[in-house]
């Protein structure tokens, strides 16, 4: 049996030896494994399956001699769902990298799972800035956004116009508290001070005895650290029980454009909010949101920056692979990826530092007033730019143990 | 500040304020739970996939017939009544013999179905649905802002619930279906069609519960799994009021409602769990609920 | 009097010796083999859950008591096994004792709750206190919330079978579960588990000839409970995560399905159910929610139709008891 298993191997190095001498085929599969129905559907979902194959298409069209095959799932926000699912794909159906995934819980646990097996994780919609803090490993790149980086560019701007207390409804997991930790820090170095905080449990339908809270606490900002469909009725419901018409603003501190398109202008008018990517930004990104809604086939939606992130992320992943030779070592892609620089449309010049975390621009933005939007899907004001070398958590202060020194 | 042990009286009434609206849909439910075990002796656990179509249907209205809150009040409740006469003459009337295990059983299967279902085409986030532009807006009671829409909910479901008490403890229809639950062949002698009396009466309740699920749809949002957690507490509600009556199980529904917003206040950990701990000490200390008649 | 719920397996059949006997040679001759062929992962999860039907299908079979809330032992064990070997380092063998102990003060808790009253009753009560401990593992900061425990270490058995080997680690779940399996069997033909079926067959007779019937149902609840956090703990080690899923409702009657379709009151029918379930709901997945409404569609199915599950009819077409 052994002798035999030595054979095989021997026969498939000197396949891959006659391969690479030839130019022949290199094979990578991508699985992309998102929310596909629940709160996060529309800012990940099929949006990030779309953007994943056009990333295979292009990077198949400039490198004939590699097939990438794109294979979604649906890890329903459940951690023990998102394991089973990346631990099949790689066992059973040989995938070199899963993408996408949304949802820190699922984040988190889905690292586990590429670094026990030596695959990859490019990972485009979780939001605990610990995937590249405490919680870093070798096989995952971050891309997109993350807690500190929201914090920082909005929390920050809210504080310094004069919102200097807050009340936090946080959604109760891994993304929600490191969400508010990060926040309430850039609140209080700022001068501004936290008064409370309640605990939610994701995917609420009823905020209104949180909002009671919230109203009661007498805090000029109620931050909003949830996201999705979360925020979109905790601000709805907000203005049922006149919280803004009492003089209370909220902060919604990770909104996406589809969210803000499902609010309508009237009811997000003034929200200020940092995102890495927004459609309308230039040529680049209004020619690929052309592309993205033939392949998405969903008329009338805005791509949000997570599915710009999957195929900005996939890109880059798919160049590094090329370059050293092959996806079947996740790690060693992963270690490639951090030595190279990328330039894509979306994001502009980006780089992956050692913890994994993608590095490019921020930018600060505020919706539109209803009277301000020219045309469908023109939403945003660009309020700043925060420049990559400000926008992310400065790396010594993460506390990856992949930083030396 | 007002306080009451240490809590500002103005949270306290606006918790207990909230509470009540919960209350009014555990009250709603429960009794539609009570009358359909009167008659037909099934739990029905698909009590609360009925009051998700309940909303369900009057978000279909709203959005592809462009029929409003105030029909669909009247129509959702209907057609939802109409899929609990078919589920019943094509499920239920075969169990009636057998132990009553297997309509628990069966109408689980229909909760899953109904909401498997419902979240392929509607996905699971919630739906918005519009709330009627009549009911918008709201008071100041000067300890809290009351939406008028919430405060409709309170009225309404009070309304309903005393009504359907009084149908069946103070009318001859009332009269017949008590008999009927009773003793069925003496009842059936008297020359009354005792199947279709059942039948109807699983309409009723089913009904009842997408009454509910209109009701909740501006509040709550419109989403396929409303009805399955609901239900739980719901069962937690009849467990401590006992089925044997249609008041108790009205009071029960809203005192619980009420208690579970006073947790919000004292001791908002709890909220989730407060009305599981009342159940476990009501069976410690009156195992056959609160209002029950044995077992 | 009411037909009971385990009435078709019941009828009295000959006993055709040794036919369960080879039966369980069968089976085990077949789990031996299976991890050669079939994806391990896959079969160590399915033997959980057969464990796990197998606990609930005590209770309902033989004692006649639906308990719509076995996911509370199943899961809280999986907490507990979980936490014990990632926070405390505990070996994998003392990480799974301590969840199961965990599920057994449980189900002394409730049990002793639930069997204050009967029927739907119980069915209810059972289903409302796994929610409260539903709630409670949201909100208790050692189960992580929504996270869950992730990246559970599987350890060295007794400091020496290393789990993290697939092979090793599936033939220590396989054992687990044959334990448990011939535990259960040994019940139900024993004393003990006559005086149970003479509780399912009519419980007043029962208190008449002066069985305690209390005190037998709550030690047949506790065993139930116990074997199904056996169960939860092991599932925990083998897939390396606890989390929600687990003490959620559909886990309840994910578990009740697997018992009916293969059989209330047949030995072998949760097994049968478990493996048939679970496969369909891996083959399946791509058809995302429907999954769902399948589930419904044999629930409905089985109720109306096919009371004896798949093992039961197949007994009852022998003649042979299974």
């Amino acid at each position: 049996m052994k002798r035999l298993l030595g054979l095989a191997a021997l026969a498939a190095l000197l396949a891959c030896g006659t391969a690479q001498a030839q130019q022949k085929q290199m094979d990578v599969k991508i699985g992309v494994l998102t929310d596909m129905a629940s709160l996060y559907a529309d800012d990940t979902g099929q949006g990030s399956v779309a953007a994943a194959k056009l990333a295979a298409e292009d990077f198949m069209k400039s490198h004939p001699n590699v097939k990438v095959e794109v294979v979604s799932a649906d890890h329903q926000n459940k951690p023990d769902v998102g394991t089973g699912i990346a631990k099949q794909w790689i066992d059973v159906d040989h995938v070199d990298m899963i993408t996408g995934v949304p949802t820190s819980s699922v984040a988190l646990a889905v690292m586990q799972v590429v670094k026990e097996k030596n695959k990859a994780l490019i990972d485009s919609g979780a939001g605990s800035s610990d995937i590249t803090g405490s919680k870093c490993n070798a096989n995952t790149v971050h891309w997109t956004y993350d807690t500190w980086m929201l914090a920082n560019g909005t929390g920050k701007a809210i504080v310094k116009t004069g919102g200097d207390t807050w009340f936090f409804i946080t959604a109760d997991y891994a993304f929600g508290h490191a969400l508010e930790r990060d926040t309430a820090a850039v609140v209080e170095k700022n001068g501004g001070k936290v008064l409370g905080k309640v605990r939610v449990p994701i995917n609420t339908s009823d905020f209104s005895s949180f909002l009671l809270q919230a109203q009661q606490s007498k805090a000029k900002i109620i931050g909003l650290a949830n996201a999705g469909g979360d925020t979109i009725n905790a601000i709805k419901q907000g203005a049922e029980f006149g919280i803004v018409a009492g003089g209370q603003k909220f902060a919604g501190l990770l909104i996406f454009a589809p969210d803000i398109q499902a609010l309508g202008l009237k009811a997000a008018q003034g929200l200020m909010f940092t995102e890495t990517f927004y459609w309308d930004m230039n040529d680049g990104t209004r020619a690929w949101t052309k592309r993205w809604d033939k392949e998405r086939n969903a008329p009338g939606k805005v791509p949000s920056m997570n599915h710009a992130g999957v195929y900005a992320g996939t890109m880059a992943y798919l160049e590094a692979a090329v370059a050293v030779g092959s996806a079947k070592d996740g790690k060693a892609v992963v270690d490639k990826m951090k030595t190279m620089t990328f330039k894509d449309p979306l994001f502009g010049t980006t780089t992956v530092r050692v913890d994994g975390r993608g590095i490019h621009n921020a930018y600060l933005f505020e919706a539109k007033k209803p009277e301000e939007s020219k045309y469908p899907g023109d939403l945003y004001k660009l309020r700043a730019t925060i420049p990559a070398d400000e926008a992310f958590r400065p790396l010594k202060d993460g506390g990856c143990p992949l930083v030396k020194g | 500040m007002t306080t009451i042990f240490g809590v500002p009286t103005m949270a306290l009434f606006g918790q207990i304020l909230i509470g009540l609206i919960n209350g009014s849909f555990y009250a709603l439910l429960s009794l539609g739970l009570a009358v359909i075990f009167g008659m037909l002796n099934i739990i029905n656990f698909a009590h609360g996939a009925l009051y998700m179509l309940g909303a369900v249907t009057a978000y279909l209205l709203l959005n592809y017939a462009g029929i409003g809150y105030w029909p669909s009040l009247i129509i959702a409740p209907i057609v939802v009544g109409c899929i609990g006469i078919v589920i019943e003459r094509v499920f239920l009337q075969w169990l009636y013999k057998l132990d009553h295990l297997y309509g628990l059983l069966l109408t689980f299967g229909l909760a899953l179905i109904i909401e498997g279902v419902s979240r392929h085409y509607l996905g699971s986030a919630g739906l918005p649905y519009t709330l009627p532009q009549s009911l918008a807006g709201g008071h100041n009671l000067g300890f809290m802002f009351l939406p008028n829409y919430r405060a409709w909910v309170i009225a309404v479901s009070l309304v309903v619930c005393f009504g359907t008490w009084f149908v069946i403890e103070r009318t001859k229809l009332g009269a017949y279906l008590r008999a009927a639950t009773e003793n069925p062949s003496l009842v059936r002698a008297f020359g009354i069609n005792v199947p279709r009396m059942i039948t109807l009466t699983y309409g009723f309740g089913v009904a009842l519960a997408a009454f509910g699920g209109v009701m909740a749809a501006p509040i709550y949002n419109v989403s396929p799994n409303m009805g399955s957690e609901l239900i739980i507490v719901v069962f937690a509600v009849v467990v401590i009021g006992g089925m044997g009556s249609i008041l108790g199980a009205i009071v029960t529904g809203f005192g619980l409602g009420i208690i579970e917003g006073l947790t919000k206040v004292f001791f908002p950990e709890a909220s989730a769990t407060v009305i599981f701990v009342i159940m476990a000490i009501v069976l410690l200390v009156r195992p056959a609920g609160l209002f029950g008649r044995g077992t | 009097m009411m037909e009971r719920v385990s009435e078709p397996a019941l009828q009295t059949l000959p006993q055709r010796d040794n036919s369960l006997l080879i039966v369980f040679a069968i089976m085990v001759v077949v789990l031996v083999a299976a991890p050669f062929v079939t994806y391990p992962l896959f079969l160590m999860q399915a033997l959980c859950f057969a464990l796990f039907a197998c606990a609930f299908n005590l209770l309902i079979g033989y004692v006649g008591l639906l308990s719509f809330g076995h996911a509370l032992y199943f899961g809280w064990a999986s907490y507990v096994t979980a936490y014990a070997a990632k926070a405390w380092g505990f070996p994998p063998e003392l990480a799974i004792l301590a969840g199961t102990l965990t599920a057994a003060v449980l189900g002394v808790v409730a049990g002793a709750l639930a069997i204050r009253r009967q029927g739907i009753y119980f069915a209810m009560i059972t289903l409302a206190l796994a929610q409260m401990m539903y709630f409670v593992a949201v909100r208790a900061p050692f189960t992580g919330g929504e996270d869950g425990i992730q990246g559970v270490p599987r350890g060295h058995l007794f400091g020496v079978i290393n789990l993290d080997n697939p092979t090793a680690m599936y033939f220590v779940v396989l054992v687990i579960f044959l334990a448990g399996f011939l535990f259960i069997h040994r019940v139900i033909h024993s004393p003990f588990g006559e005086v149970l079926k003479a509780i399912r067959e009519n419980e007043p007779r029962a208190i008449s000839l002066g069985y305690k019937t209390d005190r037998y149902k709550l030690i047949a609840f506790i065993l139930s409970a116990s074997l199904a956090g056996l169960a939860g703990a092991t599932k925990a080690i083998v897939l390396q995560i606890a989390s929600l899923t687990d003490v959620y409702w559909p886990m309840s009657g994910d578990v009740v399905l697997m018992s009916l379709v293969g059989g209330l009151g047949t030995i072998f029918g949760p097994v049968v159910g478990a493996f048939a379930i679970l496969s369909m709901q891996y083959k399946l997945a791509f058809l995302g929610e429907w999954v769902l409404v399948i589930e419904g569609v044999i629930f409905v199915t089985c109720v109306l139709l096919f009371r004896r599950g798949i093992v039961g009819e197949i007994a009852n077409l022998l003649r042979i008891k299974l």
